[in-house]
């Protein structure tokens, strides 16, 4: 039987289907951490320059406890300038995957509760809808942000901008048997 | 007359409507005729790869195949669509192993995805399929005077795709200089507006719009152009936030880049949308107006 696989080894294996160079080229440059507009502004625990050479020294359970990976808002400009080649976008949604199979996400974050819920929105109907989104996060809201953003919500519906009714797809039957094939969903309405 | 397959996406059948009517009536302005992709699905949005890659490969297969079928090109005027739809297809060109697979899954509804049409984005049409000149000849109202801030925003030009110069796009600054608008040296156009983290991290994507909008009104900008729905929201419709949570006091209207060349090509504003907005695009109107050629 085969060794268990090291968590670096792990990660190798989320990133198997992206095109960018393996993690172990990194040089601890820094470009993606002054490029990444989140963690220049100080909102990322640890910079994706860090995050990468604690994937490379092998310390799990302090990646897994880092908000660096929902922090992030795929703009790819890491990605484009990282002088290895590594696709540092792409390591950020392998990490996002990671914690959601082990079901690792850490406590109060919105991000992979919002994820998870577009996901099982767009198996039911095949679009996706403002209101039912809401809800993953209004109730992690503190009042004063659950009235800002009633406020916004209204003006957006004065202005004919929030959808009233959700939008569903025609051949919706296909469209669940088409998703079934990949993954053996249960029915959701069932 | 051109034809590709629409892909609206989600945002433009309510949140981002103006968008779509802007494009229609600028599109059609053009001879190009924008023919709705037959029942599309969402492209999955960045949610669907933070949870299954796989998952969100077929979803978007199942439009691009849809789309080959109508045996059309298929242009998205949503960025995220976009970089969806076309990381998807060149993707399952790269793995024809993959492509089989989620090929016996489209079977379940009569599609089959072979990557023989291409994916564009709306504003790449504009600026390369129909070209600049042909936009100029439409223009009875040129913008003169009115000082655009072109934002790019990520994902039209992020990942890279061949070897194109991601860092020194001109593109929008042509665009907008065509219809007679002076495209003002907006330094942060290539920034990121936070995206989805409005959402899942409000603190961080309050602070990156407030960068952009102080970034545009120090170089004078009246308007910010974009080219993405969640781009205009952010900048936009939070714009309200951004003044509560930093003291500041932006006025700043954000409109999408064809809503400016319908205004260019002497449309009226009602039919691109324009009324719609949470900050008020009157000035820009009134300018485009008040300069009949």
């Amino acid at each position: 039987m085969a060794d268990k696989p090291t968590f670096r080894e792990e990660i190798a294996g989320v990133l198997h289907a992206s095109t960018g160079n393996p993690l172990d080229v990194c040089m601890q440059c820094g470009t993606c951490s002054a490029t990444c507009p989140v963690a220049s502004g100080g909102f990322m625990d640890n910079s994706p320059r860090r995050i990468i050479a604690m994937i490379n020294a092998g310390l799990k359970e302090r990646v897994l406890k880092s908000n660096t990976y929902w922090y992030c808002a795929s703009c790819y400009h890491c990605t484009v300038r990282c002088p290895r080649g590594i696709d540092i976008a792409e390591l950020m949604y392998g990490l996002k995957r990671y914690t959601v199979w082990h079901a690792k996400t850490q406590e109060g974050m919105i991000g992979p509760v919002f994820s998870e819920t577009f996901v099982k929105m767009i198996v039911r109907t095949g679009r996706s809808y403002e209101p039912v989104l809401a809800t993953s996060y209004l109730f992690t809201l503190g009042v004063p942000e659950m009235i800002q953003e009633a406020q916004t919500a209204t003006s957006l519906m004065l202005k004919g901008r929030l959808p009233l009714l959700p939008a569903r797809i025609k051949r919706l039957d296909n469209f669940k048997k088409v998703l079934k094939r990949i993954i053996p969903l249960g029915d959701p309405d069932e | 007359m051109k034809k590709y397959a629409y892909f609206p996406g989600c945002s433009l059948e309510k949140m981002a409507q103006s968008y779509h009517h802007s494009s229609i009536e600028t599109m059609r302005k053009l001879d190009v005729e924008l023919e709705e992709l037959e029942d599309w699905n969402c492209c999955g949005a960045t949610a669907y790869f933070h949870v299954d890659e796989l998952l969100a490969y077929t979803l978007c297969a199942r439009n691009l195949a849809q789309a080959e079928k109508q045996k059309l090109d298929v242009v998205a005027p949503c960025s995220g669509c976009y970089k969806n739809m076309f990381s998807t297809r060149a993707h399952l060109q790269h793995e024809p192993a993959l492509a089989d697979h989620i090929n016996y899954a489209l079977e379940a509804d009569n599609l089959k995805f072979t990557g023989s049409s291409a994916v564009r984005h709306l504003i790449e049409v504009f600026v390369q399929d129909i070209g600049l000149d042909a936009v100029k000849a439409k223009v009875t109202q040129p913008l003169k005077g009115l000082r655009v801030a072109p934002y790019y925003g990520c994902q039209i030009l992020r990942p890279r795709k061949a070897d194109e110069d991601v860092e020194q796009a001109h593109y929008f600054e042509d665009l907008m200089a065509a219809i007679g608008a002076t495209p003002v040296d907006f330094e942060l156009k290539l920034r990121c507006c936070g995206g989805a983290l409005i959402i899942t991290n409000r603190k961080a994507a309050l602070s990156l719009v407030r960068n952009l909008l102080d970034n545009a009104a120090k170089v004078g900008s009246q308007v910010i152009a974009t080219a993405c729905p969640l781009c205009q929201v952010n900048l936009e419709c939070y714009q309200k936030l951004v003044n509560q949570e930093f003291g500041t006091n932006f006025n700043m209207p954000v409109l999408y880049f064809t809503q400016l060349i319908g205004l260019a090509f002497g449309l009226p504003p009602k039919q691109l949308g324009i009324g719609t907005e949470l900050v008020s695009a009157e000035s820009v109107v009134c300018l485009a107006r008040s300069k009949p050629s």
